[in-house]
């Protein structure tokens, strides 16, 4: 049997799994809801797997599979399908997808075990995963953007999942509108697509427009700055990265896999699919790179100053996939990718392990107010201490550090990079490397402040070692030119994707950028242990001087952008919905009506009864149309 | 005869609702409902008997039935059905049914002339649907007006006089003005032709100066307008969707509505097609006004049904953006969108409905956190909040997304500030369910969960808007011809006499086609009526 026809399924069953569990989720037992959902997913991630294997060892002609369910419409002969379309790109957010949801559900049987509304969530999760999985495999971009609503109303309804909090509610629904901006600008990217070419396949969209469009073309500028439009909201970058901070407000489980591993990378997803429009429209392309340089170092000095554990994580979500947009930006596809996939392992492990921190911490976010938890959680530390050297690039031994570098190599010299680009990257390095370790020190290092009594059980251990095992060795797949050559991953999706010009002169800095970047990672460890650890009141002193407290102010509320947004738009928009709520037009038909009530009491008034006034009447209207006929 | 059997069962249906009403209401109620679900049963017989026509796609008309009227002033009685009457009677019908089921119980005062007056005007709105005499399409207006009004004035909220007599005096001068339309069109085709006729096929060729076309289309306008709730002609909307009882608003606003975007469809753009091209930017225009500030008053409403009204004018809009865009695809989507937007309206004046037969009040501000003891509610509600929304996979996303694709191709500036509305409709839905289900409690309410009754009719709008979200096909294939001709008029403005598109029809029972001049049309029409009338 040809396994290839199996594909359906990987997105079938967790949307099975969803609707079984909404229509009678409340018969299963407790943790029978929890096994149902992880059994489902990991079913998927088998499949995924035994596809991808055949995928390597005898992979279909011109590397990709399509199977088409059915016409979704077919109008004038725009008929966009039902159908997937698997090839080494999508291959991989396949399997980190299925993979990661996998250990994702499994850690959150145990997660949830005592909340409310369980079924709810799993139920959730399942259609995340559905969602993520159509966004990926879709052949056509209306079915991506089926997804892609999908998992964004997912995300909304997983942040307000304690639904009886109104600050849950709020910022689900600041994820949900942010991103629809976002996704509107796309929708009317895909009109443009439509009208040029009708049609929405990605296949030949992207065949065709080479042939329709030279490069700089407007028609290419256009579309593409649509799509980053659609990008930038669901990622989390600039100027939408605003929603992705208070989604943090959803279970921890959620912030793992939908804020961090696979729905905020949809946008590196989106850019890497549509390369070839980005090849034909350079000054987009490079408006990528800034965005993502600018979003790196934007959240990364935001990152330094938060106290809440997981708004840390989530200004370094923002800021590394920010590092995923300038690898894009520069034309390193590829690099992009593997960045992605290191950073969905070592992220989600974070958030696991921070989740695990905040329930034995009876649900206390505060870093500051936790310390020493090293000895009390030993397994939780390790594994979290190996997230944290990933995510800080630790030389050598963790993933990070070679997807991060290879980044920062190309940012340099590719054709498409620039000394200043690479700058960014690299001081954004410099700062993952001492927020990463503040956190690391200050949480898990020094005196403990709070006792706490909480073994966390086999089902958190187990996704957070398998999780923390593969944010060290991941990396080997794709070693650097200069350490082993080694690079199966980038061959293996380098059949989709371009390879990256280089500027030959530039060529030769990489072992030198390497070692720089490495030492720089190292420093920061050691900044954040004398700032934190040894120094604290340095610190301390610097935030009561009076710019110290405006800066720590500033960065705190992440750059005050969000009370640009409110005071520009939220605001006129509430004021100006208050001030029309009866709807001024009804008022003007109300007037009209108004005035006919009044000229009709006016001539009732008229009818009083009294015969000298009659007269009077009678005489005046009589001159006046004599005056009428005689003179005029 | 189908089609009048299809309006006579409704009408009888309804005298004798009423009549046996006060001696036996479950079996009045269940009368009711019969009749309206027989036509249905017989309405989608019959498509399923006719749908493999649709793919030969060059026969528009699928029953035509004409027996003169008053031959003296050329008025007949004629009643014909293609794909779009055939979707629009089945929609009215399957609603129709619904409401019937939703407002079981909430109607006990004069339950006999109730269900008289939602038969009829039913009967009314399907009668709109297959007039193709001017005359005979307006007097159905009319008897879709005023059992509407009796609703509105008898069985509504608090406000009803008010409500109704707004209602009233809107739609009635409206009317008006399409009835002196009407007339005037009469005449100029008399003058030009001697055949003084209002018949639908005569009266579509008839040439026009561009003032006048431009006058007269207007006429018609004024009156569609109105009834579809576009910017200015709103305001009587809010007042009539918010007073009504539960299975008025649904009528309203998921048939009634939908009438006038029939009209348009029907009369405006084939009648009248180098006006409605001459007026189109101003139609657009004013679509995009609705959509837009309809959201906006949408979400400054506290009051949940004044908020639906709302949400259904701004959606109203896109019908316009995509009527007025003069494509395939937005025709389709336009059509798509009449059906999605029924469905879901209805939903969610069913939710709003519900509510207030609980809790007695439309209030959001004395709701919150309803999921917590209604969570079946809040869950079929959340379907419906996103339907409204646009999401992907729902009926109103394929509807929307086809329309926003077809008016992309005819004018893009317009078309980028509709697209606006995708967030504009987030932004007050999301209040409907937040408001209601999550948050804080503002207010203790005993509350019970759905019926396994409003399930029931619940679950069969879910499916029907699930389907129409992933496999929409079955509705584009029936209103393929519909929307050919629709374009082949459009792209015919330079428009002779003798030559309109429409005026090419085929016979029923002969194997080839054949092209016939106006005269020799009618002529054959009148043949027809044994062959086609069933």
């Amino acid at each position: 049997m040809d396994v290839f026809q199996l594909l359906w399924l990987i997105p079938a069953l967790p949307f099975f799994s969803f609707l079984i569990l909404s229509l009678s989720g409340s018969k299963f037992s407790r943790t029978g809801v929890g096994v149902f959902a992880t059994l489902s997913v990991g079913i998927s991630a088998l499949i995924t797997l035994i596809i991808g294997i055949q995928f390597l060892s005898s992979p279909p002609a011109g590397h990709f599979y399509e199977q088409t369910l059915w016409v979704w419409f077919d109008v004038a002969g725009f008929k966009p399908s039902i159908a997937f379309y698997l090839d080494p790109l999508s291959l991989v957010f396949t399997f980190v997808v299925t993979f990661v949801s996998f250990l994702i559900h499994w850690y959150s049987i145990g997660f949830m075990k005592t909340e409310e509304g369980h079924v709810r969530f799993f139920a959730y999760m399942n259609l995340f995963v559905f969602s993520m999985l159509m966004l990926v495999l879709a052949n056509n971009l209306l079915l991506l953007y089926l997804g892609w609503e999908g998992v964004g109303l997912c995300s909304f309804l997983l942040i307000g999942f304690w639904y009886k909090d109104p600050y849950n509610c709020y910022a689900a629904r600041k994820a949900f509108i942010v991103t629809r901006i976002g996704d509107t600008a796309m929708m009317i990217g895909l009109l443009m697509l439509v009208k040029n070419f009708n049609t929405l396949d990605i296949a030949s969209i992207l065949t065709t427009a080479p042939q329709t469009w030279s490069p700089g073309a407007s028609q290419a500028f256009w579309v593409t700055i649509l799509l980053l439009g659609g990008a930038v909201g669901k990622s989390a970058q600039l100027p939408l990265q605003t929603w992705l901070p208070d989604a943090m407000a959803g279970p921890s489980p959620v912030s793992a896999l939908i804020h961090a591993a696979t729905m905020v990378t949809a946008g590196v997803y989106l850019i890497a699919r549509t390369h070839v429009l980005y090849e034909l429209a350079p000054a987009v392309q490079t408006l990528v790179a800034i965005v993502g340089a600018a979003t790196l170092l934007i959240a990364g000095f935001s990152a330094i100053v938060q106290r809440d554990i997981k708004r840390v994580l989530a200004y370094s979500t923002i800021s590394q996939i920010g590092y995923m947009f300038l690898a894009l930006g520069v034309g390193a596809w590829s690099a992009a990718v593997f960045h992605f996939m290191i950073h969905a392992f070592f992220k989600s492990l974070l958030f696991l392990s921070a989740g695990v921190v905040i329930i034995a911490m009876h649900h206390e976010h505060d870093i500051f107010k936790m310390g020493g938890l090293r000895k009390k959680m030993p397994v939780v530390f390790w594994t979290f201490l190996f997230g944290a050297g990933a995510l800080a690039a630790i030389p050598l031994i963790t993933a990070g550090f070679y997807s991060k570098d290879e980044i920062l190599f190309f940012a340099m010299a590719s054709t498409k990079g620039s000394t200043w680009l690479w700058l960014a990257g690299f001081v954004g390095a410099f700062i993952t490397s001492v927020y990463t370790f503040r956190m690391v020190f200050v949480a898990f290092f020094g005196e403990q402040k709070h006792d706490i009594h909480y073994k966390p059980g086999i089902s958190f251990k187990i996704p957070l070692i398998i999780l923390g095992i593969l944010s060290l060795i991941a990396g080997f797949i794709e070693l650097p030119h200069t350490f082993g050559h080694f690079t199966p991953f980038s061959d293996f999706i380098n059949t989709v994707f371009p390879a990256v010009q280089l500027i030959p002169e530039k060529e030769g800095l990489e072992l030198t950028l390497q070692i720089s970047t490495a030492i720089l990672a190292l420093f920061g460890v050691f900044l954040a242990w004398q700032l934190y650890m040894k120094r604290p009141q340095m610190v301390a002193r610097f935030k009561e001087t009076g710019f110290g407290k405006r800066l720590n102010d500033f960065l705190f509320s992440g750059w005050k952008f969000d009370w640009l947004y409110d005071t520009f738009f939220v605001k006129p928009f509430v004021w100006l919905s208050k001030i029309d709520k009866s709807d001024f037009v009804d008022r003007i038909y109300g007037g009209v009506a108004n005035l006919n009530l009044y000229f009709n009491k006016l001539l009732s008034a008229t009818q009083n009864g009294n015969v000298r006034s009659y007269v009077l009447g009678v005489a005046l209207g009589a001159v006046i149309a004599l005056t009428i006929i005689l003179f005029l | 005869m189908t089609l009048v059997y299809i309006i006579l069962i409704l009408m009888f249906g309804g005298l004798i609702s009423w009549i046996i009403a006060g001696k036996n209401s479950s079996l009045a109620k269940g009368i009711a409902l019969l009749a309206v679900l027989a036509d249905l049963v017989i309405i989608i017989g019959f498509w399923i008997s006719v749908y493999d026509k649709f793919d030969l796609g060059s026969q528009q008309w699928l029953i035509d039935y004409r027996v003169e009227w008053m031959p003296q002033l050329g008025i007949s009685f004629h009643l014909a059905m293609d794909g779009l009457s055939l979707l629009m009677t089945a929609l009215a019908l399957f609603l129709g049914a619904v409401s019937l089921i939703v407002s079981w119980n909430e109607i006990s005062k004069n339950l006999g002339f109730y269900l008289f007056n939602a038969l009829w005007l039913i009967a009314g709105i399907i009668g709109v649907f297959l007039s193709l005499d001017l005359i005979l399409f307006y007097f159905f207006w009319e008897v879709m007006l005023v059992p509407m009004y009796f609703i509105l004035a008898i069985w509504g909220h608090e406000n009803r006089r008010y409500a109704g007599m707004k209602f009233f005096l809107f739609t009635q001068l409206s009317g008006l003005l399409m009835l002196i339309a009407i007339i005037a069109l009469y005449f100029i085709h008399g003058k030009n032709s001697g055949q003084y006729t209002f018949d639908y096929f005569a009266l579509i060729g008839t040439s026009l100066s561009a003032k006048t076309g431009l006058w007269l289309m207007c006429g018609f306008m004024i009156a569609f307008l109105v009834k579809l709730g576009i910017v200015p002609f709103h305001s009587w909307l809010p007042d009539a969707y918010t007073q009504s009882p539960t299975g008025g608003s649904i009528l309203l606003a998921a048939l009634m509505s939908k009438t006038a975007a029939y009209g348009m469809l029907r009369f405006v753009v084939p009648l009248f097609p180098e006006a409605s091209k001459t007026f189109a930017p101003v139609a657009i225009t004013l679509g995009v006004v609705s959509i837009l500030y309809g959201a906006k008053l949408a979400y400054a409403q506290t009051d949940l049904k004044r908020m639906i009204a709302f949400s259904s004018m701004s959606h109203m809009g896109f019908i316009m953006v995509g009527i007025f865009s003069f494509q395939a695809l937005s025709y389709q989507g336009t059509i798509i969108e009449m059906i999605a937007h029924g469905i879901s309206i209805t939903a969610l004046f069913t939710v709003a409905g519900v509510i207030h037969a609980r809790i007695q009040t439309r209030d959001m501000d004395q709701m919150g956190r309803f999921w917590e003891q209604v969570p079946k509610m809040g869950a079929i509600t959340m379907i419906f909040v996103l339907a409204t929304l646009g999401l992907p996979g729902l009926g109103n996303f394929v509807a929307e997304f086809l329309i926003l694709t077809g008016a992309f191709k005819s004018n893009v500036t317009l078309t980028v500030l509709a697209a606006l509305g995708l967030i504009a409709s987030m932004i007050y839905a999301l209040v409907i369910l937040q408001k209601i289900f999550h948050g804080e409690r503002r207010k203790e309410w005993k509350l019970t969960d759905l019926t396994p009754r409003e399930v029931l009719a619940m679950g069969c709008l879910i499916v029907a808007i699930v389907w129409i979200g992933i496999y929409p096909q079955p509705v584009i294939k029936t209103a393929q011809p519909t929307v050919n001709s629709l374009e082949q008029n459009s792209n015919n403005t330079t428009f002779v006499n003798d030559t309109g598109p429409t005026n090419k029809m085929t016979l029923k029972n002969g194997d080839e086609n054949m092209t016939m001049t106006r005269e020799t049309s009618t002529f054959f029409l009148s043949l027809n009526k044994k062959g086609g009338g069933k």
